[in-house]
């Protein structure tokens, strides 16, 4: 479609969001939409339009399902640990373990993992001269929780489906 | 009270301080991961997303929460100047890298208004913190390291600010760059936006990742937003701001 269209789609839909947005805060804890520096246009209208996106894909194949065993709570799994196999993946080989403990999923660790991204041969140019960099210090300070990369991989899903099914 | 389930493909974890936590309220979180993942998954054959991508459901029928997350990513899109794209390079929607920090801060939003104020919620390594943790303290969050997934390179104190991590390390190549030729972004290993819920955070750590080692400057253009990028080479850069999540603070 025309840039002039695309401008306009996008228009209404930013402008939908914003009702949406206002009309959520009307009821409930407000929502922080942060809208970073240059951003768009957020002028209220009384257009009503829902938003729309004329989907463009194709059929055709899609990715396989996978089958993931969900816990199904208090009861459902015996205690122990317990290790799925390795599970070959696009860029490395995956191995996940589950430890129940009173009969819930207390652990899940990766025993085999990915060997990571490789380390380039070329010296790449800092590209962020404002920003300082540093290196990596492990922390030793306690944690509740922690951030780290999503694992959900399908060759992630099947080992842990296949370690669930060993504690059903 | 904390309990750990796999839904969505990976675990998703809820803990509750203090004794008013309840299975009730554990279970509905659950259920709406369970809802969540119905709707949204690409895997599943019988999830509304992929009878979109099968061109088997008109778009007046689509549910609204399904339009709302093609509205919320196209406004993505154009704060990120095209970085953020629920269309992959085969053609087919796939909204996962914001359906998840969205869902998981629908789900806080769940317990907030059931009167809970001290809890977080981690769906693979997204988290939403709310109020303190059972010492009276703020939530200590620590980044993984992509190389050693058993340590830490940071540790943030945040109270409700959402932290999402963006990475390679264990998916490989899958967020790609559709500026171009949807060639996969291998620039960066890891980077982390803490925001001011997990739904913004991980949005913007999904976009900015795609744009490799300007990643860092982009969040640091964003007003609220603090990140900690990783490189290839286990180089780090945090944002001018990032370090002020890294002291504690005194919480009454």
């Amino acid at each position: 479609m025309s840039n002039a269209k695309k401008y306009i789609i996008a228009g209404v839909l930013v402008v939908a969001v914003v009702i949406f947005i206002v009309f959520a805060n009307s009821k409930s804890t407000p929502v922080a939409a942060n809208t970073p520096s240059g951003g768009t246009d957020t002028s209220t209208t009384t257009d009503n339009t829902a938003p729309s996106v004329t989907p463009t894909s194709t059929a055709g194949a899609g990715t396989p399902p996978v089958t993931t065993t969900e816990a199904t709570g208090a009861s459902g799994y015996k205690d122990g640990t317990y290790t799925g196999p390795v599970e070959n993946a696009v860029y490395g080989n995956i191995q996940v373990a589950v430890t129940i403990s009173g009969g819930k999923i207390t652990d899940v660790e990766v025993p085999v993992a990915p060997s990571g991204p490789g380390h380039t041969d070329q010296v790449t140019a800092s590209a962020i001269p404002a920003l300082k960099q540093e290196a990596l210090v492990a922390q030793s300070a306690n944690v509740n929780v922690v951030s780290g990369a999503t694992q959900d991989s399908q060759a992630f899903q099947q080992s842990l489906a296949a370690a669930l099914s060993q504690a059903s | 009270m904390k309990e750990t389930r796999v839904l969505m493909g990976m675990p998703i974890t809820v803990l509750m301080v203090g004794p008013a936590a309840n299975k009730v309220a554990i279970e509905k979180v659950f259920d709406y991961f369970k809802y969540v993942d119905e709707t949204f998954s690409t895997y599943k054959d019988t999830s509304e997303i992929t009878a979109i991508n099968n061109g088997t459901l008109a778009q007046e029928k689509w549910s609204a929460d399904m339009k709302l997350i093609f509205a919320l990513s196209e406004k993505t899109k154009l704060e990120t100047k095209g970085f953020f794209d629920i269309r992959t390079p085969g053609g087919k929607y796939d909204p996962s890298g914001i359906v998840k920090g969205w869902a998981i801060w629908k789900a806080a939003e769940l317990l907030r208004k059931d009167g809970f104020k001290d809890f977080y919620i981690d769906a693979g390594g997204d988290i939403q913190p709310n109020g303190v943790n059972a010492e009276g303290k703020q939530w200590a969050i620590g980044i993984k390291n992509p190389w050693n997934e058993k340590e830490n390179v940071k540790v943030v104190y945040v109270t409700d600010q959402g932290v999402a991590t963006s990475g390679t390390y264990i998916r490989g190549f899958h967020i790609y760059d559709p500026k171009h030729g949807n060639r996969a972004i291998d620039e960066i290993t890891s980077l982390t936006v803490i925001g001011p819920n997990v739904y913004e955070a991980d949005r913007f750590a999904t976009a900015a990742f795609a744009m490799g080692r300007e990643a860092i400057n982009f969040i640091e253009g964003l007003d609220g937003f603090e990140g900690y990028m990783i490189d290839k080479e286990k180089v780090a850069t945090p944002t001018s701001g990032f370090e002020t999540y890294t002291r504690p603070s005194i919480t009454s």
